[in-house]
């Protein structure tokens, strides 16, 4: 028969399917290509100093974190506005925590972290439940959270940030790691910050692609129905997801947190465009389905690396807003446009 | 019947297309003249759609030409093909269902008052004399989303007049229709015909050919295999051109009964929604069971009721004696209930994902490792298997669900179920949508299944299917049983009388 199941074939399109990888990150990479040229010309150099690029890695860490999680929440067709009011939320509880806790060192960072961790996995839970329980679309159950993690941030704090006593969080803050590899580079080594950051997209981009609960996410984005009728706890997994964007906001609050030494109620305020930006940057569709962690990474790099060149080039901040928003556009224009062709 | 013109109205000649891995079509002629119904038949992934998705410009071919009225033209998109009079009725409409029969007639062409204000008025007196012309009753002001399926293929057809269409094309048009409706889809059909409309007729219910088709084409693996009028081509000659061999047995020979067979389903007085309104019977193990009876009668609501698709309000199902009480298709695919449900791209697959991941969706715990992480080696060996098993025709098991034809899909589906032997079947129209040679396959399978032990309930609206097939027919009429038949009872009269009187309990 014409279409026998020979192993040629399914060769060929394993290597089809690597090209087509190719060609999905090669757009925005060439992008990036494109983009790093034009810097260099206009910053004369200063960008493609080491210390500025891992300035770069360091800069785009929370955004980087926070997309990890609303990737999760975007593949299964859903969104979380609430994140940028979380990392506040998250902020003021974990400074207050850390200056009540009895603990030190290494102990007092871990403690503030499941302080933390606690209250955005509650928020996470409770975005999720009006979803699933009431079929209540989750823009508008996040964004209430969004309204209420921020007011109740600016009730616990008055308003003003909350300075941490402890120097236990200055190793995360602006502590560097890797000091051999940074060498090499001569800088002192890699952020603290930045290792987070690659743990937390490393763990997520394998709990997505080869775990059971990120096949049912997919599952639920490209067609909720039958992933119910094929047996998928749609619920359970429907809320983890969002569970996990508010852990993945306390982690970013907690490097925050870090990096100033304090938690304040505005820290997070307007995140949520940027993250989600950098999400479908990266490739996720918002209709749900498809997406990928690395994809995501390189969306929140291509909109670091832009604020980064912006700055060199001291271009002043309403024009960044302008040429950041052309390139999300042009961003996903190119992605369409990829699409037509390999469909 | 008048004898239909002999100049062809279309030609398309030696088309050629390939997608990544398949070669659908490989220098394909076809022709239609004007006033014959034209039907193309061919095994599921044969080519058929993908040959009238090129004519209706919703793709472009690799090779070949399109000649109308002698001259070649160009069929660059959806708006060449409608400027040409070529109209396409997918099996999916392409109706807005908000809006009502009118506005849908004349999507697009909309008459205006001076200042391009909607003319109503004029919309429905244009939708009206189409739908007379086509000797129909429609209800102009209703949105189409309300009406039947039936209604709304007829709305398809008043829109392709309306666009003064020479050529119809319609895909398996018939496959979710009643005998009713078809015979009407029929006589609207022989009204276009006089009318000098060319149509195409795409069809796996072969046995319908002799009354509708004047002429037919077979495809098989992208070539036309052969062709010729109706009565030079009967159904088991067609048949043998499709598939590439003699299928002379249909229906495999059910196994024996076991008197002695446990019950492996018991279902009392089971109430869901407003349409299942107290059913009982009982499945033995080794046993297929028919279920009969006209759409809309609940059949596809009982069975989803027992695999807890639906929570039933009342009533009990229970497995191998045990209560079942499912909260969801979770708990009664963990009792061993399979349901292959009838409405493939809503609810069977995702069509995003591969045919891997389609296949191992519901028993994915199967293909897992320590810590949740899927075994793709395994989920790959035991989809190739399946692939096998059941004649999927793909390139590879990483194909999108979305790229494969729809009677490769019905059969994914069917895969899905499967990898784990599951203690009773639910089928939901399991052919419907599927070729000859895959029919007698999904029919051999399910005669497996029974031999294994597993009880089957089959839905269908073909009632040769159920005849052939069943050892017992329960006859669906209103949400309750109108009888149950043994297989030495059931004839096509009685299954229907029950079906459709009020008073014919057996
Ligand atoms: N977009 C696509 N990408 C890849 N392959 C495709 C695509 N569309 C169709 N095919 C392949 O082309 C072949 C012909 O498909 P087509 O849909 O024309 O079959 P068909 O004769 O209509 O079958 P059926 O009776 O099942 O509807 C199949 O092998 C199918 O998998
Ligand atoms: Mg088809």
């Amino acid at each position: 028969m014409g279409t026998a199941i020979d192993s040629k074939a399914i060769e060929q399109r394993a290597r089809s399917a690597a090209v087509r990888a190719w060609l999905r990150y090669g757009v925005v990479a060439a992008l990036v290509v494109m983009l790093l040229a034009l810097v260099a010309y206009f910053t004369r150099g200063a960008f493609l100093d080491p210390g500025n690029l891992i300035n770069v890695l360091r800069q785009i860490t929370y955004n980087a974190i926070l997309a990890a999680g609303q990737t999760f929440v975007i593949i299964t067709a859903g969104i979380d506005l609430s994140v940028g009011s979380l990392v506040s939320l998250c902020g003021v509880v974990m400074a207050m925590a850390a200056n009540a806790l009895p603990f030190h060192g290494v102990a007092l960072v871990a403690a503030v972290l499941v302080v933390g961790a606690l209250v955005g996995a509650a928020a996470g839970f409770i975005n999720a439940l009006p979803v699933v329980r009431l079929g209540l679309p989750p823009f508008i159950t996040t964004l209430a959270m969004m309204l209420m993690a921020r007011g109740l941030a600016y009730k616990l704090s008055h308003g003003r940030p909350i300075p941490i006593d402890s120097d236990a969080f200055n190793t995360i803050g602006i502590g560097f790691t890797l000091r051999g590899l940074g060498h090499l580079f001569k800088l002192p080594g890699i952020p603290v910050a930045v290792l987070w950051m690659a743990v937390v997209l490393i763990v997520s981009g394998v709990v997505l692609a080869r775990t059971r609960f990120g096949r049912y996410v997919y599952a639920i984005g490209g067609n909720i129905e039958a992933a119910r009728l094929a047996g998928i706890p749609n619920r359970r997994v429907i809320t983890a997801v969002y569970v996990i964007s508010g852990i993945c906001a306390a982690v970013a609050s907690l490097l925050l947190l870090a990096r100033f030494q304090s938690g304040s109620p505005q820290t997070g305020f307007g995140f949520e465009l940027t993250v989600i930006a950098a999400v479908v940057v990266g490739g996720t569709s918002l209709f749900g389905g498809s997406g990928t962690i690395a994809g995501t990474f390189v969306g929140a790099l291509l909109i670091g690396v832009l604020n980064n060149v912006m700055n060199l080039a001291n271009v002043e901040s309403y024009t960044q807003d302008i040429a950041l928003g052309a390139v999300i556009l042009l961003a996903l224009i190119l992605d369409q446009v990829r699409k037509r062709i390999w469909s | 019947m008048p004898e239909p013109a002999a100049s062809a109205l279309l030609e398309m000649r030696g088309i050629s297309k390939s997608f990544p891995g398949v070669r659908a079509l490989d220098g394909v002629s076809f022709e239609i003249r004007a006033g014959e119904v034209h039907a193309l038949v061919g095994e599921n992934g044969a080519g058929k759609s993908t040959l009238m998705k090129i004519l209706a410009g919703a793709q472009p071919a690799d090779a070949g030409e399109i000649v109308m009225d002698g001259t070649a033209v160009q069929i660059g998109g959806p708006r060449d093909a409608e400027r040409y009079g070529i109209a396409m009725i997918y099996q999916e409409f392409n109706l807005v269902p908000q809006l009502d029969v009118a506005a849908n007639v004349v999507l697009g062409r909309e008459p205006v008052r001076a200042g391009g204000w909607l003319d109503g008025g004029a919309a429905r007196a244009v939708a009206a004399a189409a739908v007379k012309q086509l000797g129909l009753e429609l209800p102009l002001t209703i949105p189409v989303g309300r009406l039947a399926v039936a209604q709304q293929q007829m709305v398809e057809i008043a829109k392709a007049l309306v666009r003064k269409a020479r050529v119809l094309v319609m895909d398996e048009p018939t496959a979710a229709l009643t005998d009713r409706e078809i015979d009407h889809l029929f006589e609207t059909i022989r009204t276009l015909r006089e009318r000098g409309v060319g149509i195409v007729y795409i069809s796996h219910r072969l046995e319908e050919l002799p009354r509708i088709a004047d002429r037919i084409t077979v495809l098989r693996d992208g070539r036309v295999v052969g062709g010729g009028t109706v009565a030079e081509l009967p159904q088991h000659e067609m048949i043998r051109l499709m598939v590439g061999r003699e299928m002379d047995q249909y229906y495999p020979p059910l196994p024996p009964l076991d008197p002695a067979a446990p019950v492996v389903l018991a279902v009392r007085d089971l109430r869901s929604g407003s349409v299942v309104r107290g059913v009982s019977f009982d499945v033995h193990a080794g046993e297929i069971l028919g279920m009969a009876g006209l759409v809309g009668a609940g059949r596809t609501e009982i069975v989803r009721a027992i695999a807890a698709a639906d929570i039933p309000s009342g009533g009990e199902v229970s497995i191998d004696g045990k209560p079942l009480h499912a909260h969801g298709p979770h708990d009664a695919i963990a009792a061993g209930i399979a349901l292959v449900t009838e409405d493939r791209k809503g609810q069977g697959l995702v069509l995003g994902m591969s045919i891997r991941e389609n296949v191992t969706l519901p028993h994915l715990e199967l293909f897992s490792q320590r810590f949740g992480f899927v075994d793709r080696a395994s989920e790959g060996k035991a989809t190739r298997d399946l692939v096998q098993e059941l004649r999927i025709r793909t390139p590879s098991i990483e194909q999108r669900a979305r790229n494969l034809s729809g009677g490769t899909q019905q059969k994914v589906v069917l895969a899905k179920w499967l990898t784990e032997r599951a203690r009773l079947f639910l089928f939901d129209e399991p052919t419907r949508g599927i070729d000859v040679g895959a029919k007698a396959e999904i029919y051999e399978l399910m005669t497996e299944l029974a031999k294994q032990g597993a009880a089957v309930v089959m839905v269908s609206s073909e009632l040769p299917e159920v005849l052939g097939m069943s050892h017992r027919i329960v006859v669906v009429r209103d949400g309750t049983i109108a009888g149950v038949l043994t297989r030495a009872e059931a004839t096509r009269e009685r299954v229907m009388s029950l079906a459709t009187t009020a008073h014919g309990a057996a």
